[in-house]
């Protein structure tokens, strides 16, 4: 199994969870973070500790939410890695709210 | 300011929360120089001893935790015991800044009768003791029986449960240590009982780890019905996915039919009263939610009701939290802080979090230890003076190249097996492992005299 970012991530990009990650499996771009699977050791200590509730395992995607395996595979092989955090992206927080989060 | 030159740290403990801690101080920019400190010759504290041994993925940490060893002025002393072979006082003198990132060793207690029976264990020492701590090694648990109760509805007493549960097959290839794998499989236990006070919402475990009951080869994992009433299985107004998925995994588990030889039984809505028997462990009385009292036969018990940080001599401790007393990070009395001491991870804050928590913990302390730079006081000693002095009070300085010899051994011994590694269980294996490797004698007088 790996820990998945999804769609909630997408104009957030709080990182906080970069700061919990304890083996540097982030990735990012400009518009979010991705997790590395082949460095994700299942902690499970980035999930709780996202603001807006956009990381989750594996399995428990729904299923027309697993395709964010493929995309955090793949966009993580082509973006560098995350060691800090980052400052959230303008209207983060505009965001979280209207997620209700 | 002292002087110009670089920043000397000492780090005291080799688990998560000190290489995060070091990670930090290391990339910060500032000229910094850490000096790790381990009582025993092996690193990564309880990612060795604590996560258990069929959570393998979990153990590959261990690569981030070398990276961080082979930053420039990191070093690795092994076998030096702070507060035995070195005061905390001694350490302040030559570092500008000691922290202190020694984990939360001792096990709580229940505080209830017969609680020092023969067969009433701490989950922490047989977790201890099946991982191949040198200090736990010679611990005995009696598998004789044929039902064990564990207390504690953490993600401890359910690794202890599971460990119970498995069978010697199911354990073989882990880094199981061998003298556990060899009592384990003349277990008679057959039922094991994971009992808590709260109900299945209030259980600390999480999802990730109650999943794993779903894999067990010859154990049945089932709920006992008259603990809990349907509607406890439901996550009522919350949309917490964690929640959710742990209470359908207890919903499932209560519906289950059971087939195999082994069960696991989760018990809610009880709490230990007493510690029954005459010699020996026999029963535990426990209260239940409604007044009840209900005694459960049993031969072995392990209690996983919290650790607390061991106090060090000449730090202040906080009874009341079980930690080193201290403001964020920096060691206090009362509101006073103690100049150049700092704490970090669970002596900090206390066990709770993943291991990536330690992470951030590490940053923050850090940043304080970076932070009180302007204002470090003069030293009166260095670090290489204190190492030259303390090479003639231990048997031998332990450096990270020694380690990785130890570590190489170790994995040759567990490819023979079959496993990932076999460990030292003794402190005399370890030296013995490392002495063999001709590439070490060097690297430790490099320590030494760097």
């Amino acid at each position: 199994m790996t820990y998945v970012v999804t769609d909630n991530c997408r104009g957030c990009r709080y990182t906080e969870c970069v700061t919990v990650c304890p083996v540097e499996c982030f990735h990012v771009d400009d518009t979010m973070t991705y997790i590395d699977p082949e460095n994700c050791i299942d902690c499970g200590g980035c999930a709780p500790a996202c603001p807006v509730g956009a990381i989750e395992p594996d399995y428990r995607l729904a299923a027309d939410k697993k395709f964010w395996i493929d995309v955090n595979r793949k966009r993580a092989a082509e973006t560098p890695v995350i060691s800090a955090r980052l400052a959230p992206l303008p209207g983060a927080d505009e965001r979280r709210q209207a997620l209700g989060r | 300011m002292t002087g110009s030159g670089e920043l000397r740290v000492a780090v005291v403990g080799s688990g998560p929360s000190g290489f995060y801690t070091a990670e930090a101080l290391l990339r910060s920019g500032a000229s910094v120089a850490v000096d790790m400190f381990e009582r025993l010759p092996v690193p990564y504290g309880l990612v060795r001893f604590g996560v258990a041994p069929d959570h393998p993925k979990l153990k590959q940490v261990t690569v981030a935790f070398d990276r961080i060893a082979g930053m420039p002025g990191f070093r690795f002393i092994g076998g030096v015991a702070v507060g035995d072979d070195v005061t905390v006082d001694e350490l302040r003198q030559a570092y500008d800044a000691v922290v202190l990132a020694t984990g939360a060793e001792l096990s709580r207690t229940l505080n209830i009768p017969g609680e020092a029976l023969p067969g009433s264990h701490s989950a922490g020492d047989f977790v201890a003791w099946y991982n191949g701590h040198p200090e736990f090694r010679d611990l005995r648990f009696d598998f004789d029986h044929e039902t064990a109760i564990v207390i504690g509805h953490g993600n401890v007493a359910l690794d202890v449960a599971r460990i119970l549960a498995k069978t010697a097959d199911e354990l073989r290839q882990t880094d199981i240590a061998r003298h556990a794998l060899e009592a384990l499989t003349d277990s008679r236990i057959r039922t094991v009982y994971v009992v808590g006070r709260g109900g299945p919402a209030q259980a600390k475990f999480t999802a990730k780890e109650l999943r794993d009951f779903l894999e067990l080869g010859a154990c049945d994992t089932s709920v006992e019905e008259r603990d809990v009433t349907r509607d406890e299985f439901e996550p009522r107004n919350s949309d917490d996915p964690e929640r959710i998925e742990k209470l359908s995994l207890l919903r499932t588990f209560s519906q289950a039919a059971t087939t195999k030889p082994r069960r696991c039984v989760f018990r809610f809505g009880l709490s230990p009263a007493a510690i029954n028997g005459r010699d020996r462990l026999e029963s535990i009385s426990f209260r239940h939610r409604s007044g009840a009292v209900e005694e459960i036969a049993c031969g072995l018990s392990f209690s996983s009701v919290g650790r607390r940080t061991a106090p060090v001599a000449g730090v202040p401790y906080d009874t009341h939290r079980g930690v080193h007393a201290n403001i964020d990070g920096r060691v206090a009395i009362g509101h006073s802080l103690v100049e150049g001491l700092y704490v970090c991870g669970w002596s900090k804050r206390g066990p709770n979090g993943t291991i990536g928590t330690n992470r951030g913990c590490g940053i923050a302390t850090a940043e304080a230890v970076l932070a009180d730079l302007a204002d470090r006081r003069p030293r009166s000693d260095t670090p290489d003076a204190l190492l030259a002095r303390l090479s003639n009070r231990v048997a031998r300085i332990v450096s990270y190249p020694d380690w990785t010899a130890i570590d190489a051994a170790e994995k040759r011994r567990g490819a023979l097996l079959g496993k990932p590694r076999e460990k030292f269980v003794t402190i005399p294996e370890m030296l013995a492992a490392m002495n063999a490797c001709p590439r070490t004698g060097h690297a430790t007088a490099a320590l030494r005299y760097s």
